[in-house]
């Protein structure tokens, strides 16, 4: 069933309204979700989001209304309201706003999907989850807990320059993590990374996450942390898994290279960054080794699309190019007030919310090394793996991280387990120190990056693998 | 009866008769208008409304549970809720926990705001205008904060969210409800250095925009010229923004029912676990003239209720739902939501109480003639008993390293300065901390509380604080700029 006809209503509404330019969504989303704690499922949900959102364009100013009704009287209401959102937004008036082009046309773009996963049946997703946590908790966890989430989002995209754009994108993933409580602290570990590994695919990739097998290593590893000596405070090698650098990229990089950031969109709540647009092009961010791309074309990836909500085409771009900053990650407004030629990279968390600048998939290319090789070159430091914590400025320069699991690296050989393992550093400067880079790459994904206001959740992914990095301070605590 | 109501007890009827009177039903139903009119570079760039009902429907079959929600609100939409989620339970593993439905009650009265509603026989103060306000209110207040700036790059928040509420089940409980909130978040910026004002209430017209863009920009212009100190312990005046995200921290960590059950949170039920000054009240139903923030009673229809979570420095209770309660062996305190089930249940409207009047000396009247200083009124006669040590404004980015010890990373934003000798005396460029929050507060580190608690919106809406001020003895500064 196409709901084309909802969106244009919307969007002729709104230029009827006075609207210069206009754009409309309309989202059906289904969505279910499972935890499992301790070998019972703890809470199972199947939810179900239809509605429309549109945007006006007045004059310079913008305006965004949202309905869960998709008849076609409130769709044009809804048009005529953010025309009339927009108006009062003249109030307090901005600079003049263009738009670069985004390509008008019709198109159909679906996600790779072998197997679907509101297909499976429950019963069959329980078993796993079930499975998993009696696993972990046998193996000696103190508590054992297990998800999956998935979503399942058809899109019809109308804009008042042509674009007529259905989009099918089926997403899922699963985790299991173990916690054994200590003296005074919680130590946990988590396969494949805490919260799970998420894709844009069916539930293929939840089956190869193989849950069952992992789970009781988790419980291990875990109680095994609680009498770990602490990992130790000081600066040294450290070496990353590549779970956590993918957060890294993710926090360090991606964020930064928003351009609503950067003009000062952003400034109040998420914050700015450090990068200034003059010095795009030139700026060194980090070694020769770094190489970031803006890929939402990854199969498979958490932040892959065939259009973003403005419907411009899914494309690859540099951010990062042998360590010079050279891209960012933009919307066709951000864009034409920066001076630049490219958008691409603005979604929704939504019908009910407004398109703003969000990563797509932000990642790191292969390197020519192994997390073997780049072990057994290591005379003294860290590895560390899995995040526990993160935490970064509002500049995105300033940041400290904790992970689930750190290992003492001496002489080339992985040595003893080492607890509450934490690194602490300023961005460009650990990413000069980056001295190898591992090929071994998978695209993480992150289901839950935090913007805007009111609050979106956005799917980003970060193709990354293990890396080394010099003098980094390691062992910050409380 | 509301529309809500209405459709709470429609679906309750649907489950009947597709699933028998065995099924146990609850369903809330939620109808929510947020608008928020956003600024950035002094110029309004987002202005955004929605208005969207959703249905959750949690049912227990055959010793089996499962949950399910729509925003599709017509006869088909419900039908397709119901039959997904009996058929989901119906598939499900058994649930031999299922804490049983809430039974009849009435909701408590609010002791400033007994009322008149339809169904409840409360209104909690509900302010019919904040509702009702149109985007041009909104925006006038955004232009007042602007132009208070006096020409300084401002950027922030104005939001009105209306809130209408019902809960039903099969047990025959009935309530419904519904509130407004207002808040503005702003900061004016001035030579790479921040200054914020914030303010949530329960009616619009209480925020001022002009008072808000002045109050930011004082801050802004005296945080000017910082200079980085290096890390260590300090003794510290945190302002209420930053406390705030204290309370935020304690109730999902420390307060919460679940991570107490599952030994995860620091929590003692009886034991003196902060500094006997500190009282810690979870107040769903406002106070002191101010109207309730949230509807008067859960997700689960239990209803809500004034809980002490902390009394003089012991810990008296923690927060929770049917679920956590049962497995507890206690009552349900009322703080159910949607995702209470996995993430624990939370209080939302956590208030550190202020020093009693009296034992604070009062804040010293600013002279008419003298420039805007950093610090916050209420914080005033806090600083003037530090010896050497810092004044914060606002925390940024707090994330746990370990729930139970709550040892938490986070750095300072919008102003921080040295205080020497009960004076300001530069400002200071923002530090990372690595900091547990109960041994901050703990017995004999709090040196004192401001008089007054303001009302704070949280980030995201539906959550707000009621903050004093706090000097505390130590706090751990891990890093600074350069690293």
């Amino acid at each position: 069933m196409s709901h084309f006809d909802e969106a244009l209503s919307a969007v002729q509404a709104a230029l009827d309204a006075g609207a210069r330019y206009a754009d409309a969504r309309v989202m059906v989303r289904r969505t279910e979700s499972m935890t499992a704690r301790d070998g019972d499922v703890e809470d199972l949900s199947s939810d179900e989001s239809a509605g429309l959102g549109v945007r006006a364009l007045v004059g310079s100013s913008w305006g965004f209304y949202a309905v869960p009704d998709l008849s076609d009287a409130a769709a044009r209401a809804a048009g005529r309201r953010a025309a009339l959102i927009a108006a009062a937004s003249a109030t307090v008036p901005g600079p003049p706003i263009d738009l670069v082009p985004a390509g008008a046309g019709e198109a159909s773009w679906a996600s790779d999907c072998v197997v679907d996963p509101l297909g499976v049946p429950l019963s069959a997703k329980g078993d796993l989850l079930v499975g998993a946590t009696a696993a972990a908790k046998a193996a000696g966890a103190d508590i054992a807990e297990a998800l999956y989430h998935i979503w399942d989002t058809r899109k019809w995209f109308v804009s008042s320059e042509g674009h007529r754009i259905d989009q099918h994108i089926r997403e899922c993933g699963a985790g299991v993590w173990a916690s054994v409580i200590g003296e005074g602290e919680v130590q946990r570990r988590s396969w494949p990374s805490y919260g799970g590994q998420f894709g844009t695919r069916g539930w293929e990739l939840v089956d190869e996450l193989d849950l069952l097998t992992h789970a009781p290593r988790m419980a291990e590893e875990a109680r095994a942390l609680v009498t770990a000596p602490l990992c130790p405070a000081g600066e040294t090698a450290l070496i990353l898994g590549g779970e956590q650098l993918a957060l890294q990229i993710h926090e360090s990089v991606g964020h930064a290279i928003e351009l609503d950031r950067i003009l000062g969109w952003e400034a109040a709540f998420a914050g700015t960054s450090w990068l200034d647009l003059e010095k795009l092009g030139s700026l060194r961010y980090g070694s020769d080794l770094m190489n970031i791309t803006i890929d939402p074309t990854i199969p498979g990836a958490l932040g892959s699309f065939g259009y973003d909500d403005e419907g411009t085409p899914a494309g690859k771009r540099d951010a990062v190019r042998d360590g010079i900053w050279v891209g960012v990650l933009a919307g066709r407004d951000s864009a034409a007030v920066a001076g630049l030629d490219y958008a691409g990279s603005v979604r929704s968390d939504g019908w009910a919310r407004l398109p703003m600048v969000r990563m797509t998939n932000v990642g790191l290319e292969p390197g020519p090394h192994t997390l073997d090789e780049i072990i057994a070159a290591t005379d003294d430091g860290v590895y560390m793996e899995t995040n526990r914590s993160w935490s970064i400025d509002d500049r995105r320069l300033n940041f400290q991280f904790g992970c689930e699991i750190g290992y003492e690296v001496k002489n080339g050989k992985r040595g003893r387990l080492l607890r509450n393992p934490t690194y602490t550093g300023i961005g460009p400067k650990f990413w000069q120190s980056m001295d190898m880079l591992s090929s071994e790459t998978i695209a993480w994904g992150t289901p839950n990056c935090g913007k805007g206001q009111p609050g979106q959740v956005g799917h980003t992914g970060h193709p990354s693998a293990p890396a080394r990095f010099t003098n980094v301070r390691v062992g910050v605590r409380g | 009866m509301s529309v809500e109501l209405d459709l709470a007890g429609r679906v309750v009827e649907l489950v009947r008769s597709a699933a028998g009177p065995a099924a146990r039903t609850e369903v809330m139903v939620e109808h929510n208008a947020e608008a928020l009119t956003r600024f950035a570079n002094s110029a309004i760039h987002q202005n955004v409304a929605d208005a969207t009902t959703v249905v959750r429907l949690r049912l227990h079959l055959d010793g089996r549970s499962s949950a399910g929600s729509t925003t599709i609100t017509g006869p088909d939409g419900l039908r397709a809720l119901v039959d997904r989620t009996i058929a989901a339970a119906r598939v499900s593993p058994a649930d031999p926990t299922w804490p049983g439905l809430t039974e009849p009650t009435p909701l408590h009265v609010s002791a400033g705001h007994p009322g008149s509603g339809i169904h409840s026989g409360l209104d909690f103060g509900f302010d019919e205008a904040t509702a009702r306000s149109d985007p041009g209110e909104r925006a006038a207040r955004v232009r007042d904060f602007v132009r208070a700036a006096g020409g300084l790059e401002t950027a922030g928040f104005c939001r009105t969210v209306y809130v209408s509420a019902a809960f039903a089940n099969s047990a025959g409980h009935a309530v419904e409800g519904r509130t407004a909130e207002a808040a503005m978040d702003g900061i004016a910026r001035v030579d790479g250095s921040d200054g914020v004002a914030r303010l949530a209430s329960g009616r619009l017209a209480d925020i001022d925009g002009a008072v808000l863009g002045a109050r930011a920009a004082a801050k802004a212009r005296a945080a000017r010229g910082p200079v980085e100190l290096p890390p260590g312990r300090y003794e510290v005046v945190l302002e209420p923004e930053a406390v705030a995200d204290l309370l935020g921290n304690f109730a999902f960590f420390g307060f919460n029912g679940k991570l107490f059950n599952q030994r995860q949170s620091f929590a003692e039920i009886g034991a003196e676990q902060f500094d006997p000054s500190v009282t810690i009240v979870d107040d769903p139903l406002g106070s002191r003239g101010e109207p309730a923030p949230g509807v008067p009673f859960d997700g689960e229809g239990t209803p809500r209720a004034t809980l002490v979570l902390v009394r003089d420095g012991v810990t008296k209770a923690v927060t929770h739902d049917r679920r956590s309660a049962a497995e507890a062996g206690t009552e349900s305190t009322g703080h159910a939501w949607d995702g209470s089930r996995s993430w624990g249940p939370m209080a939302t409207s956590m208030r550190l109480e202020a020093a009693p009047a009296g034992t604070e000396s009062p804040p010293a009247e600013p002279s008419p003639t003298a420039e805007p200083g950093p610090t916050a009124e209420s914080a005033r006669p806090l600083v003037e008993h530090v010896e050497r040590g810092l004044l914060i404004t606002d925390f940024w980015y707090t994330r746990v390293l370990d729930p139970k010890s709550l040892v938490i990373t986070g750095l300072t934003r919008n102003g921080v300065w040295l205080v020497e000798d009960g004076e300001v005396t530069s400002a200071v460029s923002n530090m990372r901390f690595t900091q547990s929050y109960p041994q901050a507060l703990g017995i004999g580190m709090v040196r004192g509380i401001g008089a007054e608690s303001i009302l704070l919106p949280d980030r995201w809406s539906g959550v707000r604080f009621a903050a004093p001020a706090l000097h505390l003895a130590s706090w751990n500064l891990t890093g600074n700029a350069s690293g």
